[in-house]
């Protein structure tokens, strides 16, 4: 078995979540490791789009912000913040979103905003920035989170972003079309909403991970989908591509 | 009309105590000798706008400069925290700073109805979430044909904005090239704005039919500031310098560390403190 971090197995797990067509809508950090490795993997037609405008964005090292310039000298056109959202993500015209969170709760809605009370907050978190639309204007939602039981929590602080909100029909009855999560990617597992309950269920486990570890760090009982598989762990090539991106990354990050 | 001025002279008479202000650039070409020179020229109780309140905020939250903040993202991105906001909304340090808290698809569609000259926003967003409830401008429009219920919140209409951009001719007009952000929208929904250039040209160079200018008639001040968006970027100029924003984290940290590093950086320094980093970009390109 190849030797890998528990985060590799999280990135590239994300990874194979994106198609060749799909038309992304890329965060920073994980979400953007995740989409890359996939362009520079099994889906080099993958179309990134990140919030600063960049659609088509093909960069060689992983932006730290949102909208440094290597996303814009290596996109097909950059539009402006409004266009952006206006045009693109509210138009409907992006089919899947890639969120991260602080917090998550058993229907994958997010608390990207605070811990404790909004108006004393034990941490004030930066914020939704554009979480609360994409949640909902993107065809589907993909989350990848590391697991622990101060983030995979019972009840929300606060919700930031809307994801099965109180599940079974909840969603849909808020007039919101899109679908929603379709994965959570974490360190530990690949959960799917159950399809009647929209409950987040268990649907592949990492290769080395146990039942109970998915457990103990979840802040909820966790179910299991009725079929749940072993994730293939992550071939040499995903792992080469994906350590020669964040060694690029680092050099020039240190250089800039 | 646009005046060419001085930093100093430009930021004394389109700012002062009180006013909304807007400090734009999304990522690129954030305006950071303007925020430096508002911080020298002690402003105070100001309402700051931006999308993504970045170092420039931290800053001048940290420096006592603001009493209510307008933002949908207050981070430093791929970094983590900016502290000096979270001091002041955890701690009230320096002082107890007001919230108005937005998405980013809200920010920016209200900053284009500011632009347009519309008293509010309409899109379709705020949807399930708990913001509607912490923020009471977020409110619900029904669709006049279709029923579609949308939300809807008042348009930006700042004092003054402020954005850094590459480049102005002798007229003011200003040219902005690379990730626009929302830099044209917030000059024009604003009733005064101050713009720094990378450089003043004699004429602007060979550009695409559609290139983004901002007319003369639209700029208040025009300022000359080298190096001026730095540890920002400026597309064709110099690259964001990512080891900076990692800096940050631990000078910004620490209360004392903080102050030390404005008073050397800041107060004990002028405009030309930027040039530097024009130059070096400068001559590595030579």
């Amino acid at each position: 078995m190849a030797d890998y971090k528990p985060t590799e197995m999280m990135t590239v797990a994300a990874a194979r979540a994106l198609k060749n067509d799909d038309i992304c809508f890329v965060g920073i950090g994980q979400p953007s490791a995740a989409c890359n490795l996939a362009r520079l993997t099994h889906a080099p037609d993958i179309t990134l789009i990140y919030e600063s405008g960049t659609l088509a964005t093909k960069p060689t090292v992983l932006p730290l912000s949102i909208g440094d310039g290597e996303l814009c000298e290596t996109a097909l056109t950059t539009v402006s913040v409004p266009e952006m959202f206006r045009y693109w993500l509210q138009g409907g015209r992006i089919k899947v979103g890639f969120l991260g969170g602080a917090q998550i709760d058993k229907y994958a809605n997010l608390n990207t905003t605070v811990v404790g009370p909004y108006d004393r907050p034990k941490v004030r978190l930066p914020g939704g920035g554009g979480a609360p639309e994409i949640a909902t204007s993107c065809g589907e939602i993909l989350i990848i989170m590391a697991q622990g039981k101060r983030s995979f929590v019972d009840k929300l602080d606060f919700v930031t972003s809307i994801g099965h909100v109180s599940g079974g029909d909840s969603r849909a009855k808020l007039g919101v079309k899109t679908k929603g999560p379709t994965k959570l990617i974490t360190d530990l597992a690949i959960w799917a909403p159950d399809p009647a309950t929209k409950e987040m269920t268990v649907v592949s486990i990492h290769p080395g991970v146990t039942r109970e570890q998915i457990q103990e760090n979840t802040g909820w009982p966790v179910k299991l989908a009725a079929q749940v598989a072993e994730t293939p762990v992550p071939t040499a090539k995903e792992l080469d591509v994906l350590r020669e991106l964040h060694a690029r990354t680092n050099r020039a990050h240190a250089a800039a | 009309m646009a005046r060419i001025t001085s930093l100093a002279d430009a930021i004394a008479m389109a700012v002062h105590d009180g006013d909304t202000i807007a400090l734009e650039g999304f990522t690129h070409l954030i305006p950071h000798a303007a925020c430096h020179e508002i911080i020298r020229q002690g402003r105070k109780n100001l309402t700051l706008v931006r999308m993504t309140p970045d170092l420039v905020y931290d800053q001048m939250i940290g420096m006592g400069c603001v009493s209510k903040l307008v933002f949908s993202w207050g981070g430093n991105p791929g970094v983590g925290s900016l502290h000096r906001f979270r001091d002041a909304v955890e701690n009230g340090w320096p002082h107890k700073l007001e919230l108005e808290e937005h998405s980013h698809a809200a920010m920016a569609n209200a900053y284009e109805a500011g632009a347009s000259g519309l008293p509010c926003a309409i899109f379709r967003g705020y949807i399930g979430g708990d913001l509607p409830k912490v923020n009471a401008k977020i409110k619900r429009i029904t669709c006049p044909f279709t029923g579609e219920e949308l939300a809807a919140i008042p348009s930006h209409r700042p004092d003054v904005a402020v954005i850094h951009a590459q480049r102005a001719d002798r007229a003011g007009n200003v040219m902005i090239e690379g990730v626009l952000g929302v830099q044209k929208e917030a000059v024009l929904a604003s009733k005064r704005s101050v713009v720094t250039v990378e450089e003043i040209v004699d004429e602007l160079p060979e550009r695409s039919l559609n290139a983004v200018v901002l007319p003369h008639w639209t700029v208040g001040h025009v300022v000359e500031v080298p190096g001026g968006a730095f540890p920002s970027y400026a597309q064709g100029y110099y690259p964001r310098n990512n080891s900076f924003y990692k800096q940050w984290d631990d000078i910004a940290k620490d209360r004392d560390s903080f102050q030390a590093w404005m008073k050397t950086n800041v107060l004990d320094k002028g405009p030309d403190a930027f040039v530097q980093y024009a130059r070096k970009h400068k001559a590595a390109a030579e």
